[in-house]
């Protein structure tokens, strides 16, 4: 118990800092990678939170695909490699405040709802053959749509980015 | 290990996300700030279905996940295309619809 909340506190912070390195560096290559720790903190959170499937997709799917596409987004719209200034907004400033309000916000609200609720630590834990029977059984119609909407982003990005 | 510590975490990365939104200018790191704030809604999911016991939040991570990949993609055409129009990423610039 008292290893998984240091191996917690330990990627939380990490991750912490990778984010708030996304939104302030000043050069898309850099954001790009802090981003891919993120992301291998989200993906080490879920495997404490017992989700290895979800934990292997987050890795597939984020650190390998996504991660291709916004590099080569960055490439590809020449934002200079290098040190860019021009990369924060007139009224940068104003995020902060918004961001703390939230954060506040959302603080009170856990705290009064969650408090000191543990999770369980001997419960049942959910299977990848569980997550496919939910899958194509209750969720069959969501995960139709969801491959509609696949095959449209598909369609729709090389309409969107093919030369003529 | 307590539910709210991944909430809370959760809510720590949607904020960053949010600020990464409103602060940001260049379009690709729009995106990238998005996808904080995807992440942090999916381990909410993944920390809920903990707490309950069930599959359904696996679930759902599961297709937010296939939802931000197609979002991802189309976004970054859509980028790929002002660019190649307009010769800049800058949303300050893209004001013909007087946003």
């Amino acid at each position: 118990m008292v290893a998984q909340n240091i191996g917690f506190a330990i990627i939380a912070t990490i991750m912490v800092i990778a984010a708030i390195r996304v939104v302030t560096t000043s050069n898309v290559v850099h954001a790009a990678l802090w981003l891919v720790v993120v992301l291998a903190g989200v993906a080490a959170q879920y495997i404490l939170l017992a989700a290895e499937f979800v934990a292997v997709t987050q890795v597939l799917v984020y650190i390998g695909a996504v991660m291709v596409l916004f590099l080569f987004g960055t490439m590809l719209t020449r934002s200079r490699i290098g040190v860019n200034s021009g990369l924060n907004n007139r009224y940068s400033n104003l995020g902060i405040p918004v961001a703390m309000v939230l954060f506040a916000a959302m603080s009170l609200a856990l705290a009064d709802s969650f408090g000191t609720e543990k999770l369980p630590s001997d419960g049942s834990l959910v299977t990848t053959q569980q997550i496919s029977d939910q899958i194509f059984g209750p969720y069959l119609l969501p995960f139709w749509a969801l491959s509609f909407v696949l095959l449209a982003a598909v369609i729709g990005a090389i309409v969107l980015a093919r030369k003529d | 290990m307590l539910v709210n510590q991944f909430l809370f975490l959760a809510a720590l990365l949607f904020c960053i996300g949010v600020y990464g939104v409103i602060a940001r200018k260049n379009a690709v790191l729009v995106l990238m700030s998005i996808e904080l704030i995807l992440n942090a809604v999916n381990l909410n999911f993944v920390a809920f279905a903990l707490r309950n016991g069930n599959a359904d939040g696996h679930t759902f991570a599961l297709y937010i996940i296939a939802i931000a990949a197609a979002e991802v993609g189309v976004g970054l055409g859509l980028v790929l295309l002002i660019f190649r129009n307009r010769r800049t990423i800058s949303l300050d610039d893209l004001s013909e619809m007087k946003g």
